[in-house]
């Protein structure tokens, strides 16, 4: 039993079949990639596992427990954490005050009426929010405005705020996407860094191969809306069902 | 210092010493001289700067922090002086009970509106809100008129007799605190210059300057940094966990309160109410100064208030008589000239000067007056630091 568990999912947009009959299962502590071409139904697959679209049918199951009906912060609640193909950040909040942010929900819930106390006086925090960008590097940035810096900080950022909550489970879609070849790296080398040090699930999209093969455990080739296999990477990369589908044609 | 320091201290003392000092402030002509019709230190005017100044701070925790733009606030205020009023006819002439009574019933009607409108954002709420407020100032007119004296309005009468106090056969209530009457002034003459120290004024700063406290505690507070992640993404907010619904709406029922108390004081100091003040117009001036002000900044729609009720009362005075009064001393033909071209400008005209007064905020300064002020501070600092010295302005720079 994964931690994930994807069953008969079915989700039609009037007449496409965007997803039909999908099966995933994750394993807990693995990192798990999805690929697929164009419109294979990647990311309406990622919707339907946090709440922003509803299948048709089918039933989704996290740590045993079903996200189907629960609301986009419901289901974060229960330990799912996404990165945004677009880092989503509070562009208008400085650095250390987007770390605050889940820091204060994780302590405060969903809604808490805190309009007196002063920010600046909670230390323990603060210093909380201040740790996890030492270990992002980017301490020297916490009084920076967050829409200011650069593309490859915004995802730092945002993955920082995820991981500060400490999901068990993080999806990311397409966290390189748009980014320089160095940015690309470093991306890499944290979501290896982030694999080794917890105790954390991932499920990623990725439509860059490096990406995908320096970083997976499983991996499933998603076409058409459907599951097209499952499989290591080192059996992915030669199997000619899958070089048809996605790797043919992208050479 | 009460739990605010740094800049929020000083701008706070900054709003208090402005407040207390107001009317030697703003009464800086001799009463007889020529410019004496720019003096603003008297008790009516005063008052509806400070009035105002706490409708627009609260209407500034929901716009400036959440972004989103109400367009029906003038609604709470409205209710608010209608139960002020009804508190005076009926319980007390004492002014706490009709403010706390303007406060809870604006909290109440503001919970159902922001219930309903915040359902939608952008564009959509702002017309759901104007909706409820139009609806509200068009039932006041009409159909309600047993509760709130329709066209007439209400006004204490002689025959209201207030339970809580003891009034002489006869006798018109007047609003007290606790027996001080807010009509009561001290003028100070000195020279040529008289100033008013007025009860009520005092009392409307008092209330304001807490206004302002608690704004500026819940700026800081993670409520304030909450309502300004609403605004900066929802969407990142949602994936983290937080709803965002219940932080919009206990900011709406805030500012809503913030409105009930301007209107329960407005009662206050003058004890009588009309459906006009529900009007959209006076909806959509709230938004103005707050936006010329400077939207989310702490001291920009306490300025912005003072600043467009000075144009109403003072611009809005100057007639073609006093124009030909300024420009005697040109030969005829110029004077008569320059008359025409400032005559749009004022008097009946002076919603025109506000109009493009507010373009060159807009346009230039959208951050509002605040910003003209960091502005024109920055350039002096910078003045002074050349002054000083080449070297001492290049470690300077990359602090900015």
């Amino acid at each position: 039993m994964g931690i994930l568990e994807v069953k008969d999912v079915n989700k039609r947009f009037g007449g496409l079949q965007a997803l039909g009959d999908v099966n995933l299962s994750v394993a807990e502590n693995t990192v798990h990639a999805i690929i697929g071409p164009n419109g294979a139904g990647k990311s309406t697959l990622l919707n339907c596992l946090v709440g922003k679209l509803i299948p048709d049918t089918g039933s989704v199951m996290f740590a045993g427990q079903s996200v189907l009906g629960r609301k986009p912060y419901e289901i974060n609640q229960m330990g799912i954490s996404r990165v945004f193909q677009t880092p989503e950040i509070f562009g208008d909040l400085s650095v250390l005050e987007n770390m605050m942010i889940p820091v204060l929900a994780k302590r405060d819930g969903a809604f808490k009426l805190r309009a007196i106390e002063n920010v600046q006086d909670e230390g323990e925090l603060l210093a909380e929010a201040e740790q996890m960008l030492d270990e992002v590097k980017m301490l020297d940035k916490r009084h920076m405005h967050a829409a200011s810096m650069s593309r490859g900080d915004k995802r730092r950022l945002e993955m920082a705020m995820c991981l500060i909550q400490r999901p068990k489970l993080l999806l990311l879609d397409e966290p390189t996407a748009g980014m320089a070849r160095a940015d690309t790296n470093n991306t890499i080398a944290l979501l290896k860094e982030i694999k080794e040090k917890r105790d954390i699930t991932m499920c990623i999209i990725e439509h860059d191969m490096h990406v995908v093969f320096s970083l997976a455990d499983r991996i499933t080739v998603l076409a058409q809306g459907t599951p097209l296999v499952e499989d290591t990477p080192e059996r992915i990369k030669g199997h000619p069902k899958v070089k048809e589908a996605y790797l043919g044609e992208a050479a | 210092m009460l739990g605010i320091k740094g800049k929020d201290l000083s701008v706070f003392l900054l709003v208090a010493m402005l407040a207390l000092l107001a009317p030697f402030l703003l009464n800086p002509f001799p009463v007889d001289s020529a410019m004496a019709q720019f003096n603003a230190g008297y008790p009516d005017l005063m008052q509806r700067f400070v009035i105002f100044g706490i409708f627009a701070i609260g209407f500034n925790i929901l716009f400036g922090l959440t972004g989103y733009l109400s367009f029906g606030h003038a609604a709470f205020l409205g209710v608010g002086s209608y139960a002020a009023i009804w508190m005076m006819k009926l319980v007390s002439l004492n002014i706490i009970p009709g403010i706390i009574m303007a406060i809870i019933f604006a909290a109440l009607f503001s919970v159902v509106v922001g219930y309903i409108s915040l359902r939608r954002s952008g564009i959509y709420f702002s017309i759901l809100t104007l909706a409820f407020a139009q609806m509200s100032y068009a039932l006041a007119y009409s159909v309600l008129t047993p509760i709130t004296g329709g066209e007439t309005g209400l006004q204490i009468k002689p025959g209201d007799d207030p339970l809580l106090s003891n009034l002489a056969e006869g006798e018109i209530g007047r609003a007290n605190l606790f027996g001080l009457e807010m009509g009561d002034s001290a003028i100070l003459r000195a020279g040529g210059w008289e100033f008013t120290m007025n009860v009520g004024y005092y009392v409307c700063a008092l209330v304001m300057l807490v206004a302002f406290y608690l704004a500026i505690r819940i700026f800081r507070s993670p409520f304030g940094m909450m309502l300004r992640a609403v605004k900066s993404n929802q969407q990142r907010m949602n994936y983290t966990g937080l709803n965002s619904r219940p932080y919009t709406l206990a900011a709406f029922v805030i500012s809503g309160m913030y409105a009930g108390l301007a209107g329960g004081l407005m009662v206050a100091m003058d004890t009588q109410v009309g459906p006009e003040r529900m009007f959209w117009t006076a909806s959509g001036e709230v938004v103005l100064m707050t936006i010329l002000g400077g939207a989310g900044t702490l001291i920009g729609p306490v300025l912005g208030a003072g600043f467009i009720k000075y144009m109403e009362n003072i611009v809005s005075k100057i007639n073609s008589t006093v124009l030909h009064e300024w420009f005697a001393f040109l030969p005829d033909g110029m004077e008569d000239f320059l008359v025409t071209i400032f005559y749009p400008f004022v008097g009946k005209g002076w919603h025109l000067t506000l109009g493009l007064m507010f373009m060159a905020v807009v346009i230039f300064l959208p951050g509002g007056l605040v910003e003209g002020g960091q502005r024109i501070a920055s350039i002096f600092r910078r003045g002074k630091k050349s002054g000083a010295g080449d070297e001492s302005a290049k470690q300077e720079t990359p602090a900015e």
